[in-house]
């Protein structure tokens, strides 16, 4: 079946799944965003407790989702991995930190004897929340802003900057994506625990923040859309695999590709929707499925952007030549089916995590379950 | 050629790498086997109905939890590691080893992040039945992952199912199954899992047996012996069987990681198997061996070394002596050659990559040297060997000496897993046989040694992974890729900063993680398990 495939059409079937688990990875940061707020909406320790235990009964989603997001790249791609590890050092390296000090934040924050305190931990989870979302958000600029990299002809990789990836946050456009991320991932945190947590407090305060954050995310994901609309691109000529710099690419890539710019909008919408009726209306706690569904088109659609229509989704500001297309990054034509096999278990892992998800959650969380001893209390 | 290698990049490199696994190994094993002993228990408290056996079971889970949340923060590292710190190597075989770890993610990640939450979190709310299956699935999760990585490390050890592409300049998959079945992945797979099931089953019993010495919550801590006893004694014996067939693929495969395993300088016929032994002053320097090379201590067991790596006791084993100068009489070629040959296969690349647009006949001939599988069995399967060259004799005849391994470190980890793994079989034994006469209660000196086996089984655990990755030096990719090739082209003073920043994060979470965890155990089955 896929071994009939072009190589061409594997390497965009596996590019259309890295964006997949890429947008379902910013749909999953919800965690990361909630975590933000344990202060901001929980006030009494109790009101922490469940905030936490909602949280953390879904942070393993989204660290694995991170994980197999970063497997499938470097199974796919492996020379966007080999390139953006080995070049953007000190950015994958806090990324990583901020993940690692999460894993173990929420087994050990409520345990005796935990040596730290429970703040420490919390503090952690704060951590991973601020840099998890500015950081991830602000590397996956770079598929659009570019990096100073070079690739020679072994295809050995050499960043072209001493500060290692650090660059990438200093700019602006970069840092736009990576704030419309941090507040994307503190709305989705606050529409969560206001489906999760049968508490009248919680439910009044998160209605509260959703304005105050989601704002400033309506500016910085609008900053960030415009600017990309408008700036130059770098395209691929198909015949050649020249890459050069094309004016308004990424505008052109969504007239071109009309099903990708469908995607965009109803993902914009549904965003919109789930956020402003959780505002407006009375008591509604539906909100986090149409921002959620909302957040995982947007964000597949726009990784579709940078990847498709004859555009590098890696590219490289030191040596155009160097830039990553995603059909001179790809795994040979034998793994990429393999892998494609593979990937047919997906909608059944989906099927799973789904059936699952619903007998955890079927009941919200509320301040007697935290006090039960039958179950797991993070 | 190796006066243009960063050798403090590679050190620091490897020192990070090597950290990070090593850490990540202290919590894995006991998660790969307290996953199945969890299950076994919660089956029997399914099966019986008896609230005693789900009290033992939230007990062992809830350490479980705590071991397994540290195992996954050093988990990830790791996969970022591979391309951070080793960016050469996630390109020349990416093609390859990416496969499975995007598959561990996909296939088995997932199942273990899935199913644990209901484990934890879905006592009451879903069914006994549902709960015991979601248990067993995050046992086999766990599991499932420690496959497909172990694949890809035993492919690294032993390079199958691919062939080198001039045009991309990596190696490229031809066979997914020669990857997966080959006899290297098989052996470690089954011998490092059930080293992780023996490992749980001595945390289990050790504590189990202070719990008995303190005469606190003696049904649950005899029950836990019971089902941890059976396990361990079951998986010990698949522990040296496999170990068994795993040195005997060494034998074949990395003849010189066998050889500084045994610290067998001069090969021979009707080798012995050194049981215990002592080394004398500067054992490492493969070039000084022939003055200083003697054992302060040395208990041998004739023909036995012969036997275990090729079933015959008058077999030849090649010693480190013959695999570096060579041996004609059994037709062993020496690293010199090899090195020469290497270079040679380096430089028809170079020369291919700068054919390429200039001259199309000579592109097109040395592009048919690498379809070639005369010229692939005799030049280019020493490709990474050709890294060794240097055009002054004298000096490659020297560097020649370098692709040896430590030996110290490969023979003392290799016989302190051994002889551990013999102590772990025969604990088994005595305790299941005790607990069959009904007399463990009484006997103290066994339940201490059972308590104090907890560490032992750690410092095996280890040693088996320094046998691994340290008797492989200097390969990253076995004849393929030196360690010292396959960095990133980073500064070494940004390695050395992650080093120290991952060495006072994993002090200070190894901290939290043992105190939370003896608190927990002190508490007991019966108290509660959070503030």
């Amino acid at each position: 079946m896929f071994g009939d495939l072009s190589h061409l059409a594997l390497q965009q079937y596996w590019w259309i799944i890295v964006s997949l688990l890429g947008a379902l990875l910013v749909f999953l940061m919800f965690v990361q965003g909630g975590q933000t707020l344990i202060y901001t909406i929980g006030k009494t320790s109790i009101e922490r407790t469940m905030l936490v235990n909602t949280l953390g009964r879904k942070w393993e989603f989204t660290f694995t989702t991170l994980v197999t997001f970063g497997g499938a790249f470097f199974a796919s791609f492996p020379l966007f991995y080999s390139t953006s590890f080995g070049g953007a050092y000190w950015v994958w390296m806090a990324i990583l930190f901020a993940f690692v000090i999460q894993a173990i934040a929420y087994e050990f924050r409520s345990r005796p004897n935990n040596v730290f305190g429970a703040k420490t931990y919390e503090t952690f989870l704060i951590i991973n929340g601020l840099f998890g979302t500015v950081l991830i958000g602000t590397a996956v600029a770079t598929f659009f802003t570019g990096s100073a990299f070079s690739v020679n002809e072994l295809n050995q990789s050499q960043w072209e900057l001493k500060s290692h990836g650090l660059e990438a946050a200093l700019n602006m456009h970069n840092l736009s994506l990576g704030l419309a991320v941090f507040f994307l991932a503190r709305v989705l945190g606050l529409l969560y625990f206001m489906n999760s947590i049968k508490n009248e407090e919680i439910y009044d305060r998160a209605k509260r923040h959703l304005v105050y954050n989601g704002l400033p995310f309506l500016v910085f994901f609008l900053t960030f859309v415009v600017w990309l609309l408008l700036r130059d691109g770098f395209a691929v000529n198909p015949d050649t695999q020249e890459v050069y710099i094309e004016p308004f690419k990424y505008a052109k890539n969504l007239v071109a590709m009309p099903l990708v710019l469908i995607l965009f909008l109803v993902g914009v919408v549904g965003v919109l929707l789930g956020l402003g009726a959780s505002i407006i209306r009375k008591d509604c706690t539906k909100g986090i499925w149409a921002a959620g569904i909302g957040t995982v088109l947007t964000v597949f659609s726009l990784l579709l952007l940078a990847g498709f229509n004859n555009t590098s989704f890696y590219p490289s500001t030191f040596d155009l030549q160097s830039s990553l297309t995603i059909q001179n990054s790809s795994s040979s034509h034998f793994t990429l089916t393999t892998m494609s096999y593979v990937s047919l278990l997906v909608p059944f892992v989906f099927g799973y995590i789904w059936y699952v998800w619903k007998a955890i959650n079927n009941k919200p969380i509320d301040e007697e379950e935290m006090k039960s001893d039958d179950i797991h209390i993070y | 050629m190796l006066e243009n290698i960063d050798l403090s990049l590679v050190n620091w490199s490897r020192a990070q790498f090597a950290l990070t696994a090593m850490f990540h190994w202290l919590f894995v094993p006991l998660t790969l086997g307290l996953s199945f002993i969890i299950a076994f228990m919660e089956t029997i408290y399914v099966k019986t109905g008896n609230e005693e056996w789900k009290r033992i079971t939230k007990f062992w889970m809830k350490l479980f939890g705590i071991n397994f949340a540290i195992g996954v923060a050093t988990g990830i590292i790791l996969e970022f590691e591979f391309g951070t710190n080793w960016s050469n190597y996630s390109w020349f075989v990416g093609d390859i080893f990416g496969a499975p770890l995007a598959i561990e993610g996909i296939m088995a990640f997932f199942m273990e992040s899935t199913f644990i939450a209901v484990m934890f979190f879905g006592w009451g709310k879903v069914s006994k039945k549902f709960h015991l299956t979601a248990t067993w699935l995050t046992a086999i999760g766990a599991n499932l992952s420690a496959l497909w990585i172990l694949v890809a490390n035993a492919w690294m050890q032993h390079p199958v199912g691919m062939k080198f592409n001039p045009e991309t300049a990596r190696n490229e998959m031809e066979s997914f199954w020669d990857v997966l079945l080959s006899p290297s992945a098989v052996t470690k797979f089954l011998h490092t899992t059930t080293s992780g099931y023996v490992l749980a089953a001595i945390f289990v019993v050790g504590i189990s047996s202070w719990f008995l010495l303190k005469k606190r919550h003696v049904l649950f801590a005899k029950r836990s012996i019971v089902v941890a006893a059976i396990f361990g004694f079951v998986t010990s014996v698949m522990l040296v069987a496999s170990g068994d067939g795993s040195a005997r693929d060494v034998a074949k495969t990395q003849p010189m990681k066998f050889a500084a395993m045994e610290s067998l300088y001069e090969g021979q016929t009707q080798a012995p198997l050194i049981a215990i032994g002592l080394f004398g002053k500067e054992h490492d320097d493969p070039m000084n061996r022939d003055s200083d090379q003697e054992f302060l201590v040395k208990i041998e067991i004739p023909n036995m070394l012969s036997y275990l790596a090729f079933l015959k006791v008058d077999a030849f084993v090649p010693g480190i002596k013959d695999l570096v100068l060579g041996n004609e009489q059994y037709n062993i070629m020496s690293y010199k050659e090899k090195i020469l040959r290497g270079y040679e296969a380096q430089q028809t690349l170079k020369a291919f990559k700068e054919a390429k647009g200039v001259d199309e006949a000579e592109y097109a001939r040395l592009k048919a040297k690498f379809d070639d599988k005369e010229w692939i069995d005799n030049y280019f399967k020493y490709f990474g060997y050709g890294n060794y060259y240097d055009p002054n004799p004298e000096q490659l005849e020297l560097n020649a000496f370098k692709i040896v391994p430590p030996i110290s470190l490969s023979f003392y980890a290799f016989h302190i897993m051994v002889i551990l793994g013999g102590h772990f079989m025969l604990l088994f034994m005595v305790l299941l046989w005790l607990i069959y006469r009904k007399k463990l209660e009484s006997n103290k000196v066994v339940l201490y040694t059972a308590l104090w086996t907890i560490p032992l089984a750690y410092i095996a655990s280890q040693a088996g992974w320094i046998v691994a990755e340290v008797g492989r030096q200097p390969w990253v990719i076995q004849d393929l890729m030196p360690t010292m090739t396959a960095v990133s082209k980073i500064d070494t003073s940004s390695v050395m900063i992650t080093f120290w920043l991952f060495t006072i994060t994993f002090v200070a979470l190894a901290i939290a993680e043992v105190r939370i965890m003896v608190k927990q155990i002190k508490n007991g089955p019966k108290e509660g398990g959070h503030n």
